[in-house]
């Protein structure tokens, strides 16, 4: 057992860190949040100049070879930022699928732009029916000449309205909850057919729905066998909840930090509020969920990567339930303690407030992750 | 013992029944029921109605437009209304200066406030909070000072509930500096179109304008506008804070909202089953249902032993706290049931007017904020842990 990290993971978190606090005040994720885009181009950028983006790509791609602990590393300072760039849904969940399920050609063309950050991907997987079932598919992909057509509706898809190119799970065969008969495809979102409603999110960043009317796609189009996607698209889940685990992780730390402060200078009945053993015991509830969390997060980040298998797989289940429900704790607590004010848009603990309690409302909630894991816990 | 209702009061919510089928307009329960926000308009086209009819001021003495109700009528009534998706009445006028004004203003003070707020000519915020006074309310600072016939009034009051449409604020104030804390406040009336007072917005986190803050900069308030004596402002502040938590259970508005998740639950689906046929989630629905059971018989109880004068005591605390968590276990339900549909923050579909496509339901729009909202519940009107002080004191005497 060894729990520190290397040099060169120590210093890839200091330049995560570093580039955060730098590029990111609150003030400024308010403006970034606010444009057209929903983000910050510029951060963007210096995520790939720095080489953050290609931290999970292997060394031929032009990537930096890292695992589930360095982008561990990466998300937890982007948390901590409340930063709104899609990198979990670009580098790591649909970067993870291309690198998995992509021919050599897909490969050579795309990876190269996804881990210098020059190409942006979004993953379309939800469906409005589909409450995290990633195998309740109805969006239709028929075979035509020289392609597919497909045809029918994705639901919030993150970071789907500034992507380039889009990954969309549409069923080739079958019926809507069948295991089998689910493909993947490379939608282009400015092809005839697609259009996109985009929405800001209640936690700050941006998505569209994702509407598919007849759209034709080539057969270059195809990401991984026809009808056979959706072992792969739960193991790239895996992958984006361990990153997600780390993503609210930075954001619980902040919210921690900021009611420690808290507790520490507001003043109501002559003390500091952190005299009253009332309020320390729930301070320490809070730290104790971080606690929590953390251990989870580490265990899924070394599994991230690993063999596709139950073990795997219950590990992540229980990271994402164990993490959910922390982050709702510790945003519904750091609320309270604050009182009013951390109810303000004004001030950033709201907005990790946000952050955290929708921590659930992507690739699972804790409820889905209970039952998942329910499912695959050994009896003896 | 008999927890069932007697055959007066079931005739009493017949009546009230027909009232709210014949009189509560249709486009204002509709609102009401998809958690749409009420304009100014809204509440006061729903509040003549309840004038006419003489219900708007059950609390009230008859003599001045109440009714005779007892705690079991008004809860009925109250739990009625929210089944119907009336719109909750906006207290600070009505239910929170007005009994005030009852118990310890003068004849002038009565006759000039009442009629005003049956009226709706004046709409009351509530003027108590303070940057730097919170739970701690008796260490307010916006400073009072006598100069003839008036006072002039310096500091600033803060959370203010929609005192966007107010023009009248009761304030508490430091008249006396000297004393200890609670001996130098007094209870004031103030005019909102005063010179010196600005009215500054508060968003909170879910995007809404509900809060404000009120400043006040040598504002000039005619001594016939005190409540009670000078220094005495703290026992109306007592006396309205027992009013405030009674209602604060929300027992009505809880089962109403129960009964909208239920709805809800049955449309979204899960595996191609509705989410209420979920046993996980419907176990959880279950478990708020049997905590609302429980507390609206504790509300009962607590009523029926206040029954014979008076208001509750110390036990609304009990109720405040409880009826704040049940209502957050539904809210967190509710943003739980649309799943992925949670995060789209799709402000122009929470408008009144909204008539474009819906992205998901009618109903999807406002869950999420509804639920970074009602965090609110367990914060003020006394905090819940300051509730739970006061329980600890006044009940169990620790």
């Amino acid at each position: 057992m060894d729990f520190k990290l290397t040099e060169e993971q120590q210093m890839l978190q200091d330049t995560a860190a570093r580039l955060v606090r730098d590029a990111y005040p609150f003030e400024q994720r308010e403006k970034f949040s606010e444009s057209e885009l929903g983000f910050s181009a510029e951060f963007w950028s210096q995520l790939g100049e720095l080489g953050l983006t290609a931290v999970p790509f292997s060394e031929d791609v032009g990537g930096f070879g890292g695992g589930g602990v360095e982008t561990m590393l990466v998300m937890t300072e982007l948390g901590r930022g409340l930063t709104l760039e899609p990198y979990l849904q670009s580098v790591i969940f649909a970067g993870g699928l291309l690198n998995q399920l992509g021919s050599d050609a897909q490969k050579d063309d795309l990876l190269p732009q996804v881990a210098a950050g020059s190409l942006q991907l979004a993953v379309a997987f939800d469906e409005p029916q589909s409450h995290y079932n990633l195998h309740d598919v109805q969006t239709k992909a028929e075979a035509v000449d020289g392609g597919y057509r497909l045809s029918g509706r994705k639901a919030v898809v993150i970071g789907g309205h500034s992507a380039g190119k889009i990954i969309v799970s549409a069923r080739t065969s079958g019926d809507s909850r069948d295991e089998t008969g689910i493909s993947l495809f490379l939608v282009d979102p400015n092809a005839p057919g697609v259009s996109r409603r985009v929405y800001p999110t209640i936690d700050g960043r941006k998505g569209c729905e994702l509407f598919l009317d007849n759209v034709q796609v080539g057969a270059d189009s195809l990401l991984g066998d026809v009808g056979n996607a959706l072992s792969a698209m739960r193991y790239q889940q895996g992958r984006a909840i361990a990153a997600q685990c780390a993503d609210a992780l930075g954001s619980m730390d902040e919210a921690c930090k900021l009611t420690l402060d808290y507790l520490k200078t507001r003043k109501q009945f002559g003390v500091p509020i952190g005299k009253f053993q009332v309020l320390q015991h729930r301070m320490v509830d809070m730290q104790t969920e971080l606690e929590q969390a953390t251990s989870m997060a580490i265990l899924a980040a070394t599994f991230a990567d690993g063999e596709d298998n139950d073990e795997r797989s219950r590990i992540i289940a229980a990271a994402k339930y164990i993490c959910a429900r922390a982050a709702r704790k510790v945003a519904e607590e750091a609320i309270q303690l604050h009182g009013g004010i951390g109810m303000t848009w004004e001030y950033n603990l709201a907005h990790h407030a946000k952050r955290l309690v929708m921590i659930a409302h992507q690739f699972g909630d804790d409820d889905h992750h209970l039952k998942a894991y329910a499912k695959l816990m050994q009896v003896a | 013992m008999n927890v069932n209702y007697t055959a007066e009061e079931l005739a009493f919510r017949d009546e009230v029944r027909a009232f709210l089928k014949s009189e509560l307009p249709a486009d204002i329960a509709a609102k009401v029921k998809l958690g749409k926000h009420m304009s100014k308009e809204d509440h006061q086209r729903w509040q003549q109605i309840l004038v006419k009819r003489g219900w708007y001021a059950p609390g009230w003495p008859v003599e001045l437009g109440g009714t005779t109700w007892g705690p079991v009528e008004k809860h009925i009534f109250d739990e009625e209304c929210s089944a119907f998706g009336a719109p909750r009445t906006v207290p600070f006028g009505v239910n929170m200066v007005a009994p005030v004004i009852i118990k310890f203003g003068t004849q002038q003070q009565i006759d000039h406030y009442l009629p005003r707020i049956l009226s709706g000519e004046d709409w009351w915020c509530q003027g108590y909070s303070e940057p730097g006074a919170g739970s701690d309310l008796a260490s307010l600072k916006t400073r009072a000072v006598r100069d003839g016939d008036h006072y002039v009034v310096n500091g600033q009051k803060t959370w203010t509930t929609l005192g966007q449409h107010a023009n009248m604020i009761f304030c508490l104030v430091r008249t006396d500096p000297e004393a200890q804390q609670q001996r130098g406040i007094s209870f004031l009336l103030i005019d909102m179109k005063s010179p010196g007072i600005s009215v500054r917005p508060i968003i909170t986190l879910d995007g809404d304008h509900e809060v404000n803050e009120v400043f006040f900069d040598n504002v000039r308030v005619p001594v016939g506008n005190l409540v009670g004596e000078e220094n005495q402002g703290w026992t109306c502040a007592k006396y309205l804070l027992t009013h405030e938590r009674t209602g604060l259970a929300g027992i009505g508005s809880s089962k109403a909202v129960l009964a909208h998740l239920k709805r809800i639950a049955m449309k979204e689906v899960c595996d191609g089953k509705p989410m209420l046929e979920d046993p996980l989630f419907r176990a959880q629905v279950a478990e708020v249902e049997m905590q609302l059971m429980a507390i609206e018989m504790s509300t009962l109880r607590i009523l029926a032993a206040a029954k014979e004068g008076g208001v509750p005591g110390a036990e609304s605390s009990i109720l405040k706290v409880k009826g704040t968590e049940i209502r957050q276990a539904i809210t967190h339900l509710l943003r739980k049931v649309i799943g992925p549909y949670a995060l789209p923050f799709l402000e122009e579909e929470m408008q009144l007017d909204y008539d474009g496509e819906l992205l998901h339901a009618d109903y999807s729009a406002s869950l999420a904020g509804d639920y970074f909202n009602m965090r609110k519940l367990s914060i003020f009107g006394g905090s819940n842990e300051i509730q739970k002080n006061i329980v600890s004191k006044m009940i169990l005497e620790l």
